[in-house]
């Protein structure tokens, strides 16, 4: 259903480290789930428009009004590197 | 080696940061120079449990935009995750729209006043709503191991404008950048300064070589880093010029490589690799659950586009028509953006000539601007003090280089026009003044006169000249008549 190449790659796009046991062990696991999922592929869809939101809800729109932000101790606080401006992070170039 | 003939095909991406007060989907400020991470709050960090809101005047902006470029506004629209990480991306996605966006199918006109390419509508396949991402600043000549991060950007409303590849040479994608800045810039949808980073475009660029075995297309590159429409030309003339060179190496065609990234170098006029996001193309877009879709009505639709103004090529006929205006003369004034017409036309309801409107709007009034740095928002003459010199020059009551002499007066000090020409000491010059002063002029140069006795006209020019020293409010058009009515009287 799924191959270890397909768990590989998502694994990567997630920046995700898995060892060979859980590669294998996961495309067990993602397999049986798109198995479950691909049951609704059984029912008769043709007439059934395309749902993008489950909520039966649209324009929910806020006014273009400033409120206050964070203070900036607060922003930075959990961050595991700051200089008290920035956020620090590994080389971007 | 002859050149095979071959023509260019660009396509352009550009981002315009939308006049908001506050991000698309908090209410954080958007001001620009803000002290870094001032401007952040949990939606906009990506924080759990935060739940995101639509700026509803992004969301009218983003439609305003599309009806100015001839878009079609489907009914519907939604919101997407696109799914990356990058140290300038708090929160692992960026909200986009993917397969629905609020505006598709346009176009825009562009066309070149000296004729250098024909006038040609430039396809836009689609307009859609986006947040943009943080700043990453790396200090690299201070050798400093970590880059710094501004999450004030973050969530940024922008608009990304996505062309068909239909412009075929480096002037024509010019052209359709400045027709477009020049059309948000009047709409009032975006400040379109690339200095910060309101208005950012990226080329699509390859080649169609016509060869002895049909037409071949080139490997297409994506061209970035342009960070001025100057730029964006000559990246695109080295582009096209560098892979018909490659062409002519490898033989490559598209499809043979992967799309590949070049970012200009300004400093080297030179189009370089750029290191790829790993798996960039790999976004796994899907339905943003924290955002409900938009469903617009008729109504809502046609409020918004009463809002649309002229766009500057409605302007620039306007001025054609109406105005009676060249069609460079027009090109220019609306080039100088809807501040600069809204002075015009106040100009011209106070019955100034349009032709000297554009002549002093052009030579003088821009001149002034530039050497003051001034947008004319902060000229300190108004459109009505203007009119009324103008209407003294049309008169005839003041010519025109004393007229430039008020207006400098009047832009310096700051003066109204009374008090501008009382300080040059202008005044009316009456008839038994303007007689004495052309009598005088006449007994002390007796060989002028005889010169223009014997037929040398020009010959009077000299006392003009010699009139406007000892009486610069004198007109020298009144003072021309006057001498050869003496001269020949006598
Ligand atoms: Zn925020």
């Amino acid at each position: 259903m799924i191959d270890s190449a397909t768990v590989e790659k998502i694994a990567r796009l997630a920046r995700l480290e898995l060892s060979e046991a859980e590669v294998e062990r996961f495309a067990g696991e993602l397999g049986r789930i798109l198995a479950y999922v691909e049951q609704l592929g059984e029912l008769n869809t043709d007439d059934v428009e395309p749902l993008a939101h489950p909520l039966d809800l649209t324009n929910a729109l806020d006014d273009d009004m400033p409120s206050p932000s964070l203070p900036r101790e607060e922003v930075l606080k959990n961050a595991p590197a700051h200089d008290g401006d920035c956020f620090l992070v590994p080389p971007v170039l | 080696m002859n050149m095979a003939s071959f023509r260019t095909v660009i396509g352009l991406e550009v981002h315009v940061q939308l006049k908001t007060r506050t991000k698309l989907f908090c209410r954080c400020s958007t001001r620009f120079g803000a002290p870094p991470n001032t401007q952040v709050c949990p939606v906009c960090t990506g924080m759990p449990g935060a739940l995101p809101k639509l700026n509803r005047r992004a969301l009218e902006l983003a439609v305003l935009a599309g009806m100015a470029l001839h878009c079609e506004i489907p009914r519907f629209t939604k919101w997407d995750r696109k799914n990356y990480f990058y140290p300038d991306l708090p929160k692992g996605y960026q909200i986009s729209q993917y397969d629905l966006p609020v505006s598709q199918n346009g176009y825009l006109e562009i066309g070149d006043d000296q004729g250098r390419f024909a006038s040609k509508r430039v396809g836009i396949i689609r307009a859609h709503l986006e947040e943009d991402a943080g700043k990453s600043m790396h200090d690299e000549a201070a050798g400093v191991a970590e880059s710094r991060i501004d999450l004030n950007r973050t969530g940024t409303p922008l608009l990304e404008i996505v062309s068909r590849p239909d412009m075929a040479s480096a002037r024509e994608a010019k052209a359709y950048l400045t027709e477009l800045k020049l059309l948000l810039e009047y709409l009032g949808v975006s400040d379109c300064n690339m200095q910060e980073g309101s208005l950012r475009v990226d080329a699509n660029v390859n080649l169609h070589i016509d060869t002895d075995s049909g037409t071949i297309a080139t490997p297409i590159v994506e061209v970035k880093n342009m960070n001025s429409f100057r730029a964006v030309e000559r990246a695109l003339e080295f582009e096209a010029r560098r892979q018909y060179d490659q062409w002519r190496q490898t033989g490559e065609r598209l499809g043979d490589v992967p799309k590949q990234t070049r970012g200009w170098d300004d400093q080297r006029e030179v189009t370089v690799p750029q290191r790829e996001k790993e798996e960039s193309s790999d976004y796994r877009y899907f339905p943003d659950p924290d955002l409900v879709p938009v469903v617009w009505s008729d109504a809502e639709l046609a409020a918004i586009r009463q809002r649309l103004g002229a766009s500057p090529r409605e302007v620039r006929s306007r001025l054609i028509q109406e105005a009676g205006l060249s069609a460079y003369d027009a090109g220019v004034l609306v080039q100088q953006g809807p501040a600069m017409i809204a002075y015009w036309d106040a100009v011209i309801a106070e019955g100034v000539s349009p032709k000297r409107a554009a002549n002093w709007l052009q030579q003088d009034i821009l001149r002034l601007l530039k050497e003051r740095s001034e947008s004319i928002d902060e000229f300190p003459v108004s459109a009505e003090q203007l009119a009324e010199l103008l209407r003294q020059v049309e008169s005839g009551k003041l010519n025109t280089t004393r007229g430039r002499e008020v207006l400098t007066v009047m832009v310096e000090e700051g003066r109204d026009l009374v008090s501008s020409m009382e300080s040059l000491g202008i005044r009316e010059v009456d008839a038994s003044e303007l007689e004495t002063l052309c009598r005088e002029l006449l007994q002390k140069n007796p060989s002028v006169v005889e010169d223009v006795r014997a037929g040398k006209v020009k010959a009077i020019g000299a006392l003009i000249g010699q009139a406007r020293k000892l009486n610069p409010n004198a007109d020298p058009g009144a003072v021309r008549n006057l001498l050869m009515e003496m001269v020949n009287r006598s």
